[in-house]
């Protein structure tokens, strides 16, 4: 969780400088989804992720210096300079791509899953997607499918109460994106997306069961974005109270106390966890900012298998 | 040699490589009952249901779990049912699987084959009837495929099938129950290679699917005027065999362009280009377009006929070069 928002935190400023181009859609403040979630899975497990992608990629194993070298649209980084941040992905540690297309991943997940009971790997696939992806057709496609061929898929919709600028609350027929889970013949599980505790436990329950060959899964994460829908976003569409209110439940601060509480840290191991990341995040900007830009003509190549 | 129908061949074509490699697997609506067109009849008694997946009537998560079953280890071979319910799962083809490999830098091959039944049947109408192969050749990262002959159609889709490349393959339904020659032996084909179906001197007549048929029957009228007609068969229009169209209109100096879809923006259009652009002294007379009509396909059959190109516009196209 340290290493995604110190991240983000350094994306954040180097986008505010002009150092990135595109555009950059950040989870500072929901960390505790990606991070908990992730760390419920086996290295060989998938993750399809979205357009606010860089935690679940980092949560994944992802190497940070190439992942930064991306966002610069460096030849060295995940995706060649080809994805960006919205489309990045890193096939080595299982992650099979953010997506530039709200709800774009779900229908993918479920034939990974397919994959997975075809091969019979006993991998498993999470796929995350936000409150706003709830709402397109797609999703009910997927999670029909998965569920009648009980599929090792574990939708986890992160719902920060926000489709770009439209509220949830308006945009949503339930409250809960959960409700909807019963209409799958799936239990619905809603966890405080704020808990990585509660989104490890919530998942792990998930991918033991989905491993077993128990199917499909649906967790809501409730969380709150600190960050506009992208950088820049002058927010004019939501009270400052909400971003506030969501920072008094930081994520990382909540889990280092009850770390501390249970003795399994001391007092002043998160400054250090934070002085490594920093130490992590330095050196994949200098990756980054070293890197070569691709040359112009590289943006023909891998459009096709180089054989038949 | 033996003659099957294209239905047959294709039908062949799949036993044998679902055969030959266990990660190859047909995926799609009706497959195990082999509605509507027969083409995967038997498989699932060979091949288990396992490998047959008979789906729900949802065409995004169709072809959407195609995509991530073919970039996690297996060989999907999709059924679009009719080719004009891909409109159903368009962000899925042109956002996702026409762009995978190259947004990731090339991380993941996708060996994905979409079976794509397409053009008119008389009277199947708006819905059932369409020719939209030119839409892919317009998004970068799809190979197209247009097979016109049982043999080519067989010989395509195995080429497709052992590729790592996502393929729109265009089956025209008019052409299911019609036979042709089809080798005994294995018989692999290049993507990219046209065919000249009919060798001549006067005139080359380019032609897609059903159409290379209605350019055979206009050639043989034609022949009995003294015109020799060259017919083209592309086969593929990604990737487009340019060297081959480019020898036969040389030789020619005249073309005319034969295609089932709506004529503005069709495939045609950009053959059309091409010689314009890069082989535009060797004409001796302006490009030909035959097409449809630039309307939906009407249900009622004077009005069908009426709007898709027949035997008689190709001739009329040609005189108008000779």
């Amino acid at each position: 969780m340290i290493r995604i928002r110190t991240f983000e935190e350094r994306v954040r400023d180097l986008f505010a400088a002009g150092r990135l181009p595109g555009f950059v859609h950040l989870s500072i403040g929901q960390e505790a989804v990606a991070a908990g979630a992730c760390c419920a899975l086996n290295p060989d497990d998938y993750v399809l992720s979205t357009h606010r992608g860089h935690g679940h990629m980092i949560a994944k194993g992802a190497d940070t210096a190439r992942m930064m070298a991306e966002l610069y649209g460096k030849r060295t980084g995940s995706c060649k300079g080809k994805g960006g941040s919205m489309h990045i992905a890193d096939a080595s540690v299982g992650v099979l791509g953010a997506n530039g297309v709200v709800a774009g991943g779900l229908t993918v997940a479920a034939g990974v899953g397919l994959s997975i009971r075809q091969r019979r790997s006993g991998q498993v696939c999470l796929c995350f997607f936000g409150d706003g992806a709830a709402n397109r057709g797609p999703v009910h496609e997927a999670l029909n499918l998965a569920v009648i061929w009980k599929l090792p898929v574990v939708f986890l919709c992160e719902n920060n109460g926000w489709a770009s600028t439209t509220p949830h609350r308006y945009a949503c027929a339930v409250g809960d994106v959960a409700a909807r889970a019963s209409g799958y013949g799936l239990q619905g599980i809603v966890v405080d997306g704020m808990d990585a505790a509660a989104v490890h436990d919530a998942v792990a329950g998930a991918v033991a069961s989905a491993r077993a060959g128990g199917g499909p899964a649906f967790i809501e994460a409730k969380v709150v974005r600190w960050q506009g829908h992208y950088e820049g976003d002058p927010q004019g569409y939501r009270d400052k109270s909400e971003v506030d209110a969501g920072k008094h439940r930081d994520p990382i601060r909540r889990l280092g106390a009850a770390l501390v509480a249970s003795g399994a840290l001391r007092d002043g191991d998160a400054a250090a966890f934070f002085d490594a990341a920093r130490g992590e995040i330095d050196r994949a900007v200098a990756f980054g900012e070293s890197s070569p830009l691709p040359s112009a003509d590289e943006a023909l190549d891998d459009l096709f298998a180089r054989q038949v | 040699m033996r003659k099957l129908t294209m239905a047959e061949a294709l039908r062949e074509a799949l036993f044998e490589e679902m055969a030959r490699d266990s990660s190859v697997f047909v995926i799609g609506e009706d497959l195990r009952a082999a509605a509507p067109f027969g083409i995967t009849k038997g498989l699932a008694e060979r091949f288990g249901e396992d490998r047959v997946l008979d789906t729900p009537i949802s065409e995004a998560a169709l072809i959407g779990a195609s995509l991530g079953a073919a970039i996690t280890g297996l060989r999907p071979v999709a059924d679009m049912h009719f080719a004009d319910f891909v409109t159903c799962a368009m962000d899925e083809v042109v956002n996702q699987i026409a762009k995978v490999r190259y947004m990731f830098g090339g991380q993941v091959d996708v060996p994905l084959v979409l079976r794509m039944p397409t053009g008119s049947v008389r009277g199947a109408a708006a819905h059932h009837s369409q020719s939209l192969e030119a839409w892919f050749t317009h998004t970068p990262g799809l190979r197209v495929v247009f097979p016109s002959t049982p043999a080519d159609a067989k010989g395509l889709l195995k080429t497709c099938i052992r590729g790592l490349d996502p393929v729109m393959f265009f089956e025209h339904k008019r052409l299911y129950k019609v036979p042709g020659e089809v080798p005994d032996e294995e018989k692999l084909l290049p993507l990219g290679r046209a065919d000249v179906k009919r060798a001549g001197a006067d005139v080359t007549i380019v032609a897609t699917g059903w159409m290379v048929h209605q350019a055979l029957e206009a050639a043989d009228r034609l022949i009995q005027d003294g015109v020799s007609t060259e017919v083209l068969d592309p086969r593929c229009l990604v990737p487009f065999d340019k060297a081959a169209l480019f020898e036969s209109v040389a030789k020619t100096h005249r073309v005319v362009i034969v295609e089932e879809a709506a004529k503005t923006g069709g495939f045609g259009a950009q053959i059309a280009a091409w010689l314009a652009e890069e082989l535009f002294d060797e004409l001796d007379a302006p490009i030909q377009r035959v097409a449809s009509k630039d309307v939906p396909i009407p249900f009622s059959p004077p009005m069908e006929e009426f709007v898709i190109p027949n035997v008689g516009d190709v001739v009329a196209a040609v005189r108008r070069l000779c």
